[in-house]
């Protein structure tokens, strides 16, 4: 399978789900072509709606519309979107609407735009809210079916998606399972949790730790919320140590999620890999070496957190 | 529709006013103005207009009301307990601790309640979207909005008058939509024209695309007749500008800021329910005046 943005993914899921399901429709805020969803628009028309460059507006006619038995798909730029998190946090979360919200072109890797178009934020804001699920699919097949996921979840959902391509970290036969993280990689020295854009590059962090004798287990948290405790507390107690990446900031994403469960359930020493400055402008791989979360910056991070 | 029993309703509202002045007191906290502006529109709409069944709250034919401005959901609450929702005992336990009648509507807790509103701005894109959502269905129900006036500074709401005549086109026109502004003029800070003023606003919104009616507010004869033509008018969505009075029905809380969200005590809420009783004061309030009057001897 070739390298894919989610986004991407995203798009062509739906334009299939939508052949099948007619309660399904999408909400744009002028970005249709951005969160990939055009081709659903153009096939759809009557079931496409571009609300102009007014999210807080999208998201309410979009709780409207699932509480009138349609299957909404609210998407922009997850800064975007979660930044009238006021909308989401009454229209859609208190009053229970299944919309389906869809943030797009997260974290430092969307690259030359700069720090006002990076979701960097989303994560931690929508976490708070007591009834919303958060989805970061790490590739194609995976993305594909979480939003399969998310037009039968019963409730309002979030999908976190990429503007970057995505190399593939599962084979054909992987089945997504909501509130599920799946061990990509087995080991016993340490256990590296990533969600989104930098899954794969765990996966290459761990095969060159492997060569130094560090065997890293390496788990793609694609549910971010609720986390699957079960699994990551089951490595976690064989490593005896954790260390998470995320394309987000440090505060209130993955990172602060596993270290919450982890401080309750059973304190383990962990390294957070995520943003902690803003973003800025630049190439992506340039920014991605920048902050850490290239596979040299997450086995340099590995290496100095086991040797502490 | 059939002419509205004018008297009967004005009757209903006099009940409502009573039961605000009541529920409020109960609660010590609340938005005694606007519940008192808003309930002339809300009584005209649940006992004349909506198509709804109390006992079946999520029936898919039934029509719509959205409360945007929120804060005024005592006159709702009443509403609803008047048409069967739920017991009109359970009134009084507004703003309570485990109480489904939340200080601010909660559609999850009370059956009937159609979406979360109090974050001002919000209630009217919800609205829309349920208009849209209703059209796509090729349902026959409408959607009643019912929008502050201090709201309508909110950005959100222009989104929603912007999007609203256009949305649905060409085969899906939201003609089954109608807002309704309870413009009482004031706002918690103050009067809306000294805060952020939203003159001129009818020509505002009809340059937007809608459909606009101006009424007073607390004439129910005036206002089915303004939604009868709301309900006659195709291809787009009717805003109806409702004149309202803050606090009507008590002279001490009418046109007057402080009383936008502050609970009467015991002693104010016995003046002010005998001036909306009026006498000879219905059967009905003595039990209430009753109960008003054991609150100032503790």
């Amino acid at each position: 399978m070739a390298a894919k943005a989610s986004r991407a993914a995203f798009g062509e899921a739906l334009l299939e789900l939508g052949a099948k399901d007619e309660r399904i429709v999408t909400l744009d805020a002028d970005l249709a072509k951005s969160t990939m969803t055009m081709g659903f628009a153009k096939k759809y028309p009557e079931r496409a709606f571009d609300l102009g460059i007014a999210e807080s507006g999208m998201i309410g006619v979009a709780a409207g519309l699932a509480l009138t038995g349609h299957v909404p798909f609210a998407c922009s730029f997850a800064c975007f979107l979660v930044g009238r998190f006021e909308t989401i946090r009454v229209s859609v979360a208190y009053t229970d609407a299944p919309v389906k919200l869809v943030g797009t072109h997260v974290g430092v890797a969307i690259g030359e735009d700069g720090y006002t178009q990076m979701g960097l934020e989303d994560v931690a804001c929508l976490r708070s809210l007591p009834n919303i699920p958060i989805v970061q699919p790490a590739d194609e097949i995976e993305t594909r079916q979480a939003v399969a996921y998310a037009v039968e979840h019963a409730g309002p959902i979030y999908l976190r998606l990429t503007r970057q391509n995505l190399e593939p970290v599962h084979d054909a036969a992987y089945r997504f399972q909501f509130g599920k993280a799946d061990v990509l990689r087995s080991g016993h020295d340490v256990s590296i949790l990533a969600t989104g854009g930098p899954v794969w590059n765990a996966l290459e962090a761990a095969r060159r730790l492997a060569d130094e004798g560090i065997q890293a287990e390496v788990i793609n948290v694609a549910t971010i919320k609720p986390l699957d405790e079960e699994t990551i507390l089951r490595s976690a107690s064989r490593t005896g140590h954790v260390v998470t990446v995320e394309d987000h900031s440090i505060h209130g994403g993955l990172g602060s999620a596993v270290a919450e469960m982890l401080g309750e359930v059973m304190p383990t020493p962990l390294k957070r890999i995520g943003v902690t400055t803003f973003g800025e402008s630049g190439d992506y791989k340039g920014l991605y070496a920048k902050h850490g979360l290239d596979a040299v910056g997450i086995a340099g991070a590995v290496r100095k957190f086991l040797n502490r | 529709m059939a002419n509205p029993d004018v008297a009967q309703l004005e009757s209903i509202a006099r009940e409502g006013r009573v039961q605000i002045i009541r529920m409020l007191t109960h609660a010590g906290s609340g938005h005694p103005g606007g519940s008192l502006s808003v309930i002339d529109l809300l009584t005209t709409l649940f006992f004349h207009r909506m198509r709804y069944d109390p006992k079946q709250p999520r029936w898919e034919d039934r029509d719509r009301f959205i409360l945007s401005k929120g804060h005024c959901v005592p006159a709702q609450y009443f509403c609803m307990a008047k048409a069967g929702f739920f017991p009109m005992d359970r009134l009084i336990t507004l703003r309570k601790l485990g109480s489904p009648l939340q200080g601010h509507p909660d559609r999850v807790a009370l059956p009937g309640i159609e979406a979360a509103t109090g974050s001002l701005g919000q209630g009217i894109s919800v609205s829309v979207g349920m208009a849209l959502g209703l059209k796509l269905s090729g349902k026959g129900a409408r959607v009643y909005c019912v929008l502050g006036d201090g709201e309508t500074q909110e950005g959100q709401v222009w989104e929603s008058l912007m999007s609203a005549p256009k949305l649905g086109a060409p085969n899906h026109h939201l003609d089954n939509l109608c807002v309704i502004l309870d413009y009482n003029g004031i706002q918690l800070d103050g009067f809306v024209k000294k805060i952020l003023d939203l003159e001129p606003l009818t020509d505002k919104i009809k340059a937007f695309g809608w459909a606009v009616l101006e009424i007073n507010g607390h004439d129910i004869a005036q206002v089915d007749k303004a939604l009868d033509q709301a309900e006659a008018t195709k291809g787009g969505p009717t805003f109806i500008v409702a004149h309202t009075i803050k606090g009507k029905g008590v002279s001490f809380m009418e046109n007057d800021p402080e009383w936008h969200g502050k609970a009467p005590k015991p002693e104010e809420a016995l003046r002010a329910i005998a001036e909306i009783a009026g006498t000879p004061a219905p059967a009905w309030v003595a039990p209430i005046v009753a109960e008003i009057s054991a609150m100032v001897k503790k």
